[in-house]
């Protein structure tokens, strides 16, 4: 051994690189094998500035390993380190962050501090995310730095990038996870981030967002418990006061928008190839989502069966405990549970365990069949466990009872020892839960105990004996004669079961009995067993009447032969859901180290307004909803019939048609937040005006937190990807939005005054979406108040291709995969009114363009229709009637609403391919019994789909159509309306156009496609000097392309 | 070593248990490690060291680094890789997973969650080894089991396959892959196109030109993908021949019951796909009946948005091989089953001999050939041994594992393939209770049993013209004939 690491040394001492490597590799093949090579320490560490990649990446291998050991000599080292930190090579400055960090010497502590502050606000993202790795390292080599390294965390969670996101997350879990407020302005970030983070750091951020939710949000749950407790107590109620109840509690439970937030965005993650994302998400959906919406994991959780055994054991786990509580999740499936010869035992014990809870009066009669295959299986501990199934199923399903208890009486004639003790065992369990009338069964057992040897059996049979010994008098007698016999020969178990038998037969049957009894007990006396002699003393005193026994014997009747209660045959995983499903103390059923406790719901929700963010992208659409009733007590809270149906009509029918699930889900949130601000309309006003001085003074902070953020995007710029620079576009434009929301505020009398005046159809597109809506609430009545917030879709899998070539080929439906239709970057929120309440006999309805693509197909554009039941009668069988469409146009009509509460509303989506052209789709809007026509007019700037392109291609398409295909005109535009920022937001909102970098300040150029045709829209807007600006649109359809350049003139136009 | 003897007590188990995550573990390991050398830094210790185990706050994390370490195991027990990353734990604990492992009659049956005093043992059992991660707190099990099988992929990816002696011919590799794959217990890089840039996989060319020219499998190029918008793409790919080859592969899972009547039958599906497409091609990929999938999982590298709206994949391909989907056939379908086995078997009680004959022949095939065809059967244990003639293939029965395998080969419909004979049983035992199960495997080629047929592939963002190629497969899954 000394002989060849001598040899090693000379190796490392050599000139050669070669030389060298070969040393290093033995050395780390030594490591590898759980060899000590620590003596080699001098002789390595001195290689760890060598200039061959290979040899000091082992040289890193082995100071990880060994530094701690060496420390001295280690901190030769950390020079080389120090020196690397300042690489021009981000991988290099990354390499030697971890390797720093790895080392685990105390006194390079401050070094460690200084290296991961400057790594997170390094450029690359790959070494912030190195940086946030290297703070856990920190944090457990000196938990004293913990204030400094939280600073380094909260700066790290501002990080857009997805690379870094995981990892802080991870970090923050480590260091400070009670630290929940460091995670508020982040939420909606990381809610929107989290498709395109890692899958690790999915996992991570899931379950970190898991426990910040049920701290965070009011329980969706709640209300269900309320439902029953209020329907029992008032059951004297009249239907009419009920109905006021039902009216004044319905609304008072909305879901926070951000709670819905967590939800649809971490849905799509159901369908991630990593099976601890499914389970990550499943769990999510467990613990946080309303109990109608939860049942949409069980399909892929089911799924993750397919995947290896260990695997298959974690999820067959978590579904056994959910399936207990909600059984409705998995009965669809309960054939995937069936039991394979070629699962592993604990696979399928653990499958019978899942079909037993899944079992119901409906499903029994397959479900025993199949265990009948099960029983006669060659793996006997699998049959063993398939009989208490069978058991469990015959006492929780009274049906089957009988069936059961035959079925496993037949059992008792076979073969197998174990077959046969485990039944008698099951039946023992059974009989007790049903004494009457079952003296045939026993007496079948008893003849049995001549052939049973397995203990747990005699003893069962002994004791059912015992205890029915009144059913069979005939036959107890002579089994305790028989078993008298045989007495020395039994197991424990059995004795104490024969001396419980005669215990027994002597206060009922004392005449035939009592000789046989004291024979017994006197055997009893001499066992070897202080067990047995101490029971036998026992019995005797209490049984046999003497002068010493005292007062106790007039009692041994009722000890003896008290009524016990029935077992409780039940599940293994009855009480595993109060951990957190999908962890390991769930998978142990005990508390793991480090095991944090899920919160339970606060009572009263905490202020939601800690999530607003200054600049995040989300932020303007919840600052739409001021003053959101929140502080309501709980135990107000009432989810009205009405809702719940709603929940369960929308998640069936999600289930069924795929695509348009999600937009459904999101009308429904609409929808409530209708009804709240509907029915909070007396507070509202004065809130309202509250929170607007509130708004605009975040205005003011988020301009300026603004402007700086946006340098730094400037400056971070260099080596970021695409699609982070889009994302932090659409930032910007998010934010300059809420300055110009601002900003109209501050003239709004001129806005009244507009609005008042001005008719729908003339209004200008591109009028801001808040001025109008604020000024509904004073103006319009309440009833009519309706406003629709779409939250924006995020872009997120944003890809830019340089050729748009085949775009121009005019397939419109495969084109678009160059086209980045989530690109969209605003929703008006502007809705038009369908039908008058007036007109409509109470029945109101509204409908915006919610411009998310490709719901019904590449054509058809997308509206959504909110219709709201202002009468005092339930409206049923909304639906659409006869179309008078023009020639060409289609539509897609929205399912017809079955029922719609007084004062309820419900949001629809349909679909109107208008052909590219502004005519009017008339249609007629049914109920049960009337129709009222209606007509859509859509906006030209509806029919568009935002195209992304980049700047040369845009040249080129331009320069493909002149002449006859272009129209310009000069505008005016507004001093406040020139910065790049407003006009991107003003032009994007009043048509649905898509961004188009560009490299001059003064030329913005936006593109689009026809819905219908697929032709190319192009917009440029150039600014001149003494503020005019040049608007040319390029395009194939001249009209749509003059008609558009007539809606955007006023847009900039305008103050 | 860091097995330590005092086990705290549920109330100060987090105090301890938390910063120790490393910090205790790690204090009490540079006394040992620092007390024999004598070297003991006398500042560094005084300092962090000791304070930190008193004040440490009772604040539980998540996690103290996921994956503390990892041991290699082979079938007869034997620790052949261990690796660190954080501080070192004692072979020792691996004691416990013997014990399970004793425990538990076959490997399959070996928990895969085992809790010792300190720490918890999560592992996989792959191609005959168990990976055994070593973790000292509370962490999502299945994070840790799913790493631990991308960990085994990625050796198969490159390596070919990963065996015991593959591992220890290449342990210096296999310790890079790992270092990369594992920052501080949390994973780092498991994209396998990342990892192969990083650290080149071994071929037998560049092992001799290695030895030769004295460069090495490090790459020294900045792995670009770490920080592209796709991290699962290399940029600057090249190829003269540009191809993309897509196949389907639908498995049937089905239990036939004793009569031939279906008990249960799914058809799960992959989509795998081998791209070698130069630059950044964008593709679409667009089924005829994409209603058929019910239930599916995606590649990272394909946007969820446009699945939902239109039921197109649409994706930037990962360069060389993965799998880009997989599905589940929603339960409405029927199921079409290809193939019918008739059975004959039969113990007799009074005589130690039974009769043996199955008959395999295709029912649903669409007009095409079943071929592949492989049938096993796990005979009781009271079989002594088998006399069998087979009209075509072969078979083998093992007579202690009791194991009978047929490799049958292809149906022929006019002549179907049967085995036939006589099973000898152990004197003196009674008959068993149940006849054996029979498991299939087989194959068609040219037929995706669900129907699922892709309509177009297409591909934006480069200039040339790809080859494109589809092929689709039927394949037994899970499928067992009970008898």
């Amino acid at each position: 051994m000394r002989n060849r690491n001598e040899d090693l040394k000379q190796m490392l001492e050599s000139s050669k690189d070669s030389a060298k490597l070969d040393a290093m590799k033995r050395i780390v093949g030594m490591i590898a094998k759980g060899k000590n090579a620590s003596e080699l320490f001098p002789a390595v560490v001195k290689n760890v500035a060598s200039k061959n990649i290979e040899i000091k990446k082992l040289v890193y291998v082995y100071l990880m390993r060994y530094a701690e050991e060496q420390q001295d000599l280690a901190l030769l080292s950390i020079s080389t380190f120090q020196r690397a930190l300042k690489d021009p090579n981000q991988l290099i400055r990354a390499s030697a962050l971890r390797v720093l960090s790895s080392i685990r010497v105390p006194i390079i502590v401050p070094i460690m501090m200084l290296a991961i502050k400057e790594a997170s606000s390094d450029l690359s993202p790959y070494v912030r995310k190195n940086a946030a790795h290297a703070i856990q390292k920190l944090y457990s080599l000196d938990p004293e730095q913990k204030e400094m390294l939280i600073e380094v965390i909260e700066k790290l969670l501002k990080d857009r990038s997805t690379l870094v996101a995981g990892s802080v997350v991870m970090a923050f879990e480590e260091v400070c996870p009670d630290r929940i407020d460091l995670i508020h302005k982040n939420y909606r970030k990381l809610c929107n981030l989290l498709v395109d983070v890692e899958e690790w750091g999915q996992v991570v951020i899931i379950h970190m967002l898991t426990r910040y939710a049920r701290t965070q949000f009011l329980s969706p749950w709640k209300v269900d418990e309320v439902v029953d407790e209020y329907s029992e107590s008032n059951f004297y109620e009249s239907d009419e006061e009920q109905k006021e109840k039902d009216q004044k509690l319905k609304t008072i439970y909305t879901m926070d928008p951000d709670h819905r937030l967590l939800l649809r965005n971490t849905k799509p993650l159901l369908q991630s190839r990593n099976a601890a994302v499914v389970m990550a998400v499943a769990q999510l959906y467990w613990h946080l989502a309303p109990k109608s919406e939860a049942g949409i994991v069980s399909k892929s959780l089911v799924r993750l069966l397919r995947s290896n055994r260990e695997v298959q054991y974690i999820v067959l786990q978590n579904i056994a405990t959910m399936s207990i509580q909600r059984k409705g999740m998995f009965e669809p499936y309960l054939k995937s549970f069936y039991v394979r010869s070629t699962d592993p035992t604990m696979i399928k014990t653990l499958k019978l365990e899942i079909m037993t809870n899944l079992a119901n009066e409906a499903n029994i009669s397959t479900l025993l069949r199949e265990f009948q295959t099960y029983v006669k299986s060659q793996d006997k501990q699998f049959a063993a466990a398939t009989i208490q199934a069978i058991g469990r199923c015959a006492t929780n399903i009274t049906e089957v009872t009988d069936t059961c208890l035959n079925g496993l009486v037949c059992l008792l004639s076979n073969r197998d020892e174990i077959v046969v003790a485990e039944s008698v065992v099951v039946i023992k369990k059974l009989l007790q839960t049903q004494p009457a009338h079952h003296g045939e069964i026993i007496k079948h057992m008893a003849k049995l105990l001549d052939n049973i040897t397995v203990p747990v059996a005699r003893a069962s049979i002994l004791w059912l004996i015992g205890e029915y010994c009144e059913r069979v008098p005939k036959i107890a007698p002579d089994v305790l004669r028989k078993t008298a016999k045989s007495f020395t020969n039994e197991d424990d178990l059995v004795k104490l079961q024969i001396l419980n038998l005669g215990a027994k037969l002597y206060l009922t049957n004392s005449k035939q009995t009592k000789l046989l009894t004291q024979y017994v007990l006197n055997l009893g006396k001499y066992d070897q067993s202080y067990d047995i002699r101490d029971r036998t003393r026992f019995i005797r005193q209490l049984i046999v009447p003497n002068e010493k026994s005292g007062a106790l014997s007039k009692y041994a009747k009722k000890i003896f032969l008290a009524q016990k209660p029935a077992p409780l045959l039940e599940s293994p995983f009855k009480d595993r859901d109060h951990f957190q499903l999908g962890t390991l103390s769930h998978t142990l059923n005990s508390r793991a180290t480090g095991y944090l406790e899920l919160s339970d719901w606060p009572e009263v929700a905490p202020d939601p307004s800690v999530r607003n963010v200054d600049v995040a992208e989300s932020a303007k659409e919840w600052t739409g909803i001021p003053g959101k009733p929140k502080k309501e007590k709980p135990t107000e809270k009432f989810y009205s019939e009405s809702e719940e149906e709603e929940d369960d009509s929308a998640s069936t029918s999600s289930s069924g048609s795929g695509s348009a699930s999600e937009s459904e889900k999101e009308d429904e949130d609409e929808g409530s937040t209708d009804e709240s601000s509907g029915s909070s309309s007396p507070s509202e006003e004065s809130t309202d005006s509250e929170s607007d001085s509130k708004e605009s003074a975040a205005k003011k902070r988020c301009r300026a937190v603004n402007e700086s953020d946006s340098q730094d995007i400037k400056k971070k710029a260099e080596g970021i990807s695409i699609k982070r620079s889009t994302s932090s576009s659409s930032d910007t434009e998010y934010t300059s939005s809420d300055e110009c929301s601002s900003d109209s505020k501050s003239d709004s009398e001129s806005g009244k005054s507009r609005n008042a005046t001005s008719n729908k159809k003339e209004e200008k597109p591109a009028q801001d979406r808040k001025t109008p809506k604020t000024q509904d609430m004073f103006l319009l009545d309440l009833d009519d108040f309706c406003p629709v917030t779409t939250p924006v879709a995020v872009p997120t899998a944003a890809v830019l291709s340089p050729s748009l070539a085949a775009d121009l080929e005019g397939l419109s439906l495969s084109s678009s995969s160059v086209i980045d239709v989530t690109m969209q970057v605003s929703v008006p929120t502007k809705t038009h009114e369908l039908l008058h309440r007036m007109s409509g006999k109470g029945l109101a309805a509204h409908y915006h363009f919610s411009r998310q693509p490709g719901i019904f197909g590449d054509r058809m554009v997308p509206v959504q229709v909110t219709v709201t039941n202002t009468t005092d009668q339930k409206i049923e069988n909304i639906h659409i009637g006869e179309k008078k469409l023009p020639p060409g146009m289609r539509m897609h009509e929205f399912n017809p609403i079955e029922c719609l509460e007084p004062g309820g509303s419900i949001t629809a989506t349909m679909g109107i391919d208008f052909c590219d052209s502004t005519q009017t789709a008339s249609f007629q809007l049914c109920t049960k019994d009337d129709h009222f026509s209606v007509n859509i007019q859509p906006p030209v700037g509806e029919l568009l789909l935002p195209v992304t392109m980049s700047e040369k291609d845009f040249k080129k398409e331009q320069g493909m159509l002149t002449g006859m295909n272009e129209t310009s005109t000069t505008i005016a535009v507004a001093p406040q309306n020139s910065t790049r920022l407003v006009i991107i937001e003003r032009v994007v909102k009043a048509a649905n156009l898509g961004v188009v970098p560009s490299g001059q300040d003064n030329i913005h150029r936006f593109a689009a496609k026809t819905m219908h045709s697929g032709s190319l829209m192009l917009v440029t807007v150039e600014l001149k000097e003494s503020s005019t600006a040049q608007l040319i649109i390029n395009t194939e359809k001249t009209v749509i392309g003059s008609v558009l350049l007539r809606e955007l003139k006023p847009v900039l136009s305008q103050g | 070593m860091a097995e330590r003897a005092a086990r705290p007590g549920p109330g100060t188990a987090e105090v301890f248990v938390r910063a120790p995550g490393a910090g205790l573990a790690a204090a009490a390991l540079r006394a040992r490690g620092a007390g024999p050398t004598g070297a003991g830094p006398v500042g560094g210790r005084g300092l962090c060291g000791e304070p930190a185990r008193g004040f440490a706050p009772p604040q539980p994390g998540l996690a103290a680094a996921m994956i503390h370490s990892l041991f290699l195991i082979n079938a007869s027990g034997d620790i052949f890789l261990e690796k660190h990353w954080k501080s070192v734990v004692s072979r020792s604990v691996c004691d416990y997973f013997f014990e399970a492992q004793e425990r538990a009659s076959e490997a399959e049956n070996v928990p895969p969650v085992i809790p010792t005093p300190h720490h918890y043992l999560l592992s996989v059992y792959r191609h005959k080894i168990f990976f055994v991660a070593v973790i000292q707190s509370e962490v999502p099990p299945l994070f840790v089991i799913e790493f631990l099988h991308r960990v085994v992929d990625t050796f198969q990816d490159y390596f070919g396959v990963c065996s015991e002696v593959i591992i220890k011919d290449n342990v210096v590799v296999v310790y890079e892959v790992l270092e990369e794959m594992l920052d501080n217990g949390f994973p780092l890089a498991t994209e396998s196109n990342i990892l192969k840039e990083l650290i080149k996989p071994p071929t037998i060319l560049r092992t001799v030109v290695n030895t030769i020219t004295g460069s090495t499998n490090v790459g020294d190029q900045l792995p670009t993908g770490q920080l592209s918008v796709v991290p699962w793409r290399r940029t600057g790919v090249k190829y003269t021949n540009n191809e993309a080859y897509f196949d389907v592969i639908e498995e049937i899972d089905a239990i036939i019951d004793k009569s031939g009547s279906t008990i249960t039958a799914e058809i799960q599906g992959v989509i795998d796909a081998c791209v070698k497409l130069t630059g950044m091609p964008d593709l679409t990929l667009s089924f005829m009946n994409p209603r058929l999938l019910d239930d599916v999982s995606f590649h990272p590298c394909v946007r969820f948005k446009r699945w939902e709206s239109e039921r197109i994949l649409s994706f930037i391909p990962p360069d060389g091989n993965f799998r880009l989907l997989s599905y589940h056939v929603s339960a409405q379908n029927l199921v079409a089953i290809p193939v019918y086995v008739k059975h004959n078997i039969s113990f007799r009680d009074s005589s130690s001999l039974g009769r043996f004959e199955i008959t395999v022949g295709p029912k649903q095939t669409m007009g095409k050939t079943v071929e592949g065809v492989m049938v096993t059967s796990q005979m009781p244990k009271s079989v002594l041994n088998m006399t069998l003639t087979p009209s075509q293939g072969t078979h083998v029965f093992d007579p202690v594992t009791k194991l009978l395998s047929w490799d049958v080969g292809k149906i022929n419909p006019q002549k179907l393939p049967s085995l036939k004979g006589s099973v000898s049983l152990q004197a003196g035992t009674s008959k068993p209770d149940e006849n054996p199960t029979i498991n299939l495997q087989f194959k068609i080629q040219q037929l995706a049993i669900s129907g699922l047929k892709v309509n177009r592939l297409d591909m934006y963002g480069e200039k040339y013209k790809p080859f494109k190629g589809i092929k689709y497969m039927t394949k037994a899954g899970k499928f067992q004939v009970r008898t």
